[in-house]
């Protein structure tokens, strides 16, 4: 097309078409973005919703609210939902919406791609969560969902929550393979690799292991799936298969899919201090490097995951050391942002309190990880409350406070209002409180001896498990008060300055706030 | 040292202050009372160490810039953003860490899987939702069922101490030996686990995983299935009664005796009435988890048996589920698992309770005869 002929079209395309047609045909990365962003955020809640289930039935030794074949329904259900629905969206809305930004591009590579990976989700929810609805009750296997209890002695549900992992992995895949597309062909001209911003760094990670891994995700639910209604037996001893495959092929998905989990929030909380420090990233090349190495090792250690299922010595030997290892690129990175901070010049605005709280709360996450990696230490913390503490540590203030952290320190960009400061720091404090009295204790619960997944526990259990609803409760209440923080700022608050942050720094903090429809007809230069 | 000092301690406590010592509000591990979870208590507490003393430097910096180098105190930013040496000693130092820590990791991990040599081996099966044990070379077994009555867990009565610890026959074995467990599972993956003793590990159908435990203090000792294995999943526990040698090899003679007995049982001629008495006890061991104490099930994995077809139709089919269960289906065969005894008694109770009003009643006798013919 000539050029004439560009200037053209871009007068005619100026604005968002209307009406619902302009959600469901939506190109747009930032309407994309924005739908990610809400769908997650629904999604957050109605898992958060399950998990107050859960912690009201453990409230008190005893059954009192839920019988365990519902409990069992709830805490799969909580864990499918908050990995594959909450978390995971979130990180794929905010790429949706700062890549191209970042780096300087029109859209995304792939714009009707991206809508498809989108409406891919709602469908693949709707049925998932439909299976509560269904005779026999949702899946009740837990996240993890091992054979043979989740095949042979599975709900007949199970069917459709393999298509439902289907359905999402078809979306995860599509939206890394655009990630990476946007990433390596539009970016602005003199921006070379080693100068893209940390959150481009980690997403471009995060996208490899996705394609590396959902197809493995989508192998093992169909292994399942044959199992279930075509008569094979990958998983079935009886039939010449193997229980424990299933699980080596699930954790070979499934713990570089924890790190698809933090990795971009590693990327965003790279920006956040530096920002709010008003000082550069220290060490910008091994944050790159850390991540790069933490990606890899992600791919040799799935068997940490089970210690107890008797691997062989030699095999339960390299897998803890190659888990150690991890340690030391983690730490590298917390060293790191702790060194930014160092003879900054510090403000604690809400996105800056989320991102110090992710790196105190993640490291603590990753000091319990540790303990985990150490294989004759771990046949006691396995299956038990440790457990549970660890990876909620990692996950609650580490992905979802690195998605508050970003999403306050973006809303001005994508709103064109600054929020309420006052009501966001009440909605961190409340949050940061909450959690740790909802997870601390867990720590404690794990090394008495009070094993995961039960509806019911011995009476030595009891004080920790009612402090742990308590914060519970509390840190699910407070998320109300965020859906509440961003619609005020979405329908008003002061105007944002193009950069709200004095700090900041970035290609988008050099387009107006809110951020135009179409940003980077052009792309800027890069030096 | 350390430890035997707060086993000392511990134990002190618990004649001192009875209540105190069931201390609702433990936080860390406990040693134990066997070499392996002592040794793994050193590796916790090292390693719980080693992440405190890192945690204070790092968020001691990190503390100390947030209170000293705000931009209210009027700190200005200074500019520095890389300095190589300071970067690999921090990759370094982590490093030589983790080596110092892996070493004793390995050592310990090595005497772990060292299954050899044992004086007592018993073969552990996990069944939804219970526990069989088998003395292998000594012909004899049993199951291990949890023993808290259904009304403490409803909240119709006081929770008594044990609550969700308590079985009807625990796990016996004799102090000093070193005792091998042979860990299979019948249905789902079920995990075996007493943390005292610093054993857990995996019980995989079709597959047979090791572990081993010396204790040398006569007790008992708790532990819990500690891998998501169904509903009732919380309510399978693990006890086990070391007792002195003498005491073990009495109860195993009694044991093996009385088996024998049972089995006579099997030629006696039995009335209806006392196959019903029977047949309910029997029934709320083996069946009420899933078909539920009133018959009424929990469709569609576990079908009401009140008014059932099979309950109330062909006693063929009726023995055949029972003994032989249904593949593909959470019905185990119960062919093994009971005597012909209890079988009998199972099935003529099903096929009389709740408005079942067959009035037919099937012997033992008629139970061995089936499974012979098979």
């Amino acid at each position: 097309m000539s050029a004439v002929a560009d200037t053209h079209a871009q007068e005619h395309h100026h604005g968002p078409a209307k009406g619902i047609s302009r959600w469901l045909l939506t190109t747009n990365h930032k309407d994309i973005g924005t739908m990610y962003l809400v769908f997650s955020f629904a999604m957050f809640l109605l898992g958060g919703t399950m998990a107050m289930v859960i912690r009201a039935e453990l409230f008190q030794p005893g059954l009192q609210i839920v019988q365990p074949e519902f409990f069992n329904q709830m805490t799969t259900m909580h864990g499918l939902i908050m990995v594959f629905g909450a978390v995971m969206p979130a990180f794929v809305g905010l790429a949706n919406w700062m890549l191209p930004l970042m780096i300087g591009a029109p859209d995304m590579a792939l714009p009707r791609m991206n809508n498809w990976s989108f409406w891919l989700l709602p469908c693949a929810f709707l049925i998932l969560v439909s299976t509560l609805f269904m005779e026999g009750g949702a899946p009740n296997f837990g996240w993890t969902f091992y054979a043979p209890l989740s095949t042979t002695y599975g709900p007949p549900s199970t069917t459709f929550f393999i298509f439902a992992i289907h359905i999402m992995g078809i979306s995860s895949i599509m939206g890394a393979i655009n990630v990476i597309a946007t990433i390596l062909n539009l970016r602005a001209p003199g921006m070379t690799l080693m100068k893209m911003p940390l959150f481009v760094w980690t997403w471009l990670i995060t996208a490899f292991l996705l394609i590396a891994v959902m197809p493995v995700l989508a192998g093992v639910v169909t292994m399942m799936l044959m199992d279930i209604n075509f008569g094979t037996s990958f998983f079935d001893a009886s039939g010449g298969g193997d229980p424990v495959l299933f699980q080596h092929v699930f954790w070979f998905f499934g713990h570089p899919e924890v790190y698809i989990m933090i990795l971009p929030a590693f990327g965003a909380v790279s920006h956040i201090i530096p920002a709010f420090s008003r000082k550069p990233l220290f060490g910008y090349a091994s944050m790159v490097y850390a991540v790069g190495a933490i990606a890899l090792l992600s791919f040799i250690v799935w068997a940490h995951h089970m210690f107890t299922v008797g691997v062989p010595l030699a095999g339960q030997l390299f897998f803890m050391y190659a888990t150690m290892l991890i340690a030391v690129p983690t730490g590298v990175k917390v060293f790191n942002w702790v060194a930014t901070m160092f003879r900054g010049s510090l403000t604690f605005e809400a996105p800056m309190l989320f991102a110090v709280a992710f790196v105190i709360l993640f490291t603590i996450g990753g000091f319990s990880g540790l303990m985990l990696a150490i294989a004759p230490a771990d046949f006691q913390y396995h299956d038990t409350y440790f457990v549970v503490a660890h990876f909620h540590y990692v996950l609650v203030p580490g992905a979802i406070f690195g998605i508050f952290a970003s999403a306050y320190f973006w809303l001005p960009k994508w709103t064109g209002h600054m929020y309420d400061e006052t009501l966001a720091k009440t909605h961190f404090w409340l949050s940061f409180i909450g959690m740790n009295l909802a997870f601390f204790p867990m720590h404690f619960l794990g090394l008495a001896g009070m094993p995961r997944r039960i509806p019911d526990y011995a009476l030595q259990f009891a004080d920790f498990n009612m402090v742990s609803s308590i914060g519970a409760f509390m840190f699910g209440a407070t998320q109300l008060l965020f859906l509440l923080i961003v619609i005020k700022c979405v329908k008003g608050g002061k105007e944002a300055a193009a950069k709200p942050w004095d700090g900041a720094e970035g290609l988008e903090w050099t387009v107006p706030s809110p951020a135009p429809y179409h940003t980077f007809a052009t792309p800027p230069e890069v030096k | 040292m350390r430890v035997h000092a707060k086993r000392a301690g511990a134990l002190l406590g618990g004649l001192v202050f009875p209540t105190w010592s069931m201390a609702d509000w433990t936080m860390n591990m406990t040693p134990g009372v066997t070499g392996t979870s002592n040794d793994i208590f050193s590796l916790h507490m090292t390693i719980l160490w080693i992440c405190v003393v890192i945690g204070v430097v790092v968020f001691g910096v990190m503390f100390w810039s947030i209170f000293a180098h705000r931009k209210s105190q009027g700190h200005k930013p200074a500019n520095f953003h890389e300095n190589t040496m300071v970067e690999i000693l921090w990759t370094i130092i982590p490093f030589v860490i983790l080596v110092v820590m892996a070493i004793p990791a390995t050592a310990t991990l090595v005497d772990m899987y060292d299954t050899t040599e044992s004086e007592v081996d018993i073969k552990v099966t996990g069944y939804q939702w219970k526990w069989q044990y088998e003395y292998v070379d000594q012909d004899f077994g049993y199951f291990s069922n949890l023993a808290t009555p259904r009304d403490q867990i409803e909240n119709r009565q006081d929770k008594g101490e044990n609550y969700l610890l308590e079985v009807d026959n625990p796990l016996i074995v004799p102090v000093g030996k070193k005792v091998r467990l042979l860990l299979t599972a019948n249905d789902v993956i079920h995990s075996w686990w007493v943390p005292e003793f610093g054993v857990k590990k995996d019980a995989i159908p079709g597959f047979i995983n090791e572990a081993w435990f010396r204790v040398d203090e006569p007790g008992t000792y708790r532990g819990q299935c500690t891998e998501l294995c169904g509903k009732d999943h919380g309510f399978m526990p693990i006890v086990v009664e070391a007792v002195p040698e003498e005491k073990f090899n009495v109860w195993l003679a009694e044991q093996k005796a009385a088996a024998e007995k049972e089995r006579e049982l099997t030629q006696k001629d039995w009335t209806m009435d006392e196959l019903m008495a029977r047949g309910e006890k029997a029934y709320q061991t083996a069946c009420a988890a899933c078909h539920q104490p009133d018959g009424s099930g929990a469709p569609p994995a576990f079908p009401a048996l009140k008014g059932s077809p099979i309950a109330t139709g062909d006693m063929t089919a009726h023995i055949d589920i029972v003994v032989n269960g249904k593949a593909g289906t959470a019905m185990q065969a119960f062919g093994n698992q009971l005597s012909e005894v209890d079988l009998a008694a199972v099935i003529t109770y099903e096929r009389n309770a709740w408005g079942n009003n067959t009035g037919e009643m099937v012997t033992p006798k008629e139970i061995l005869d089936y499974k012979n013919q098979q």
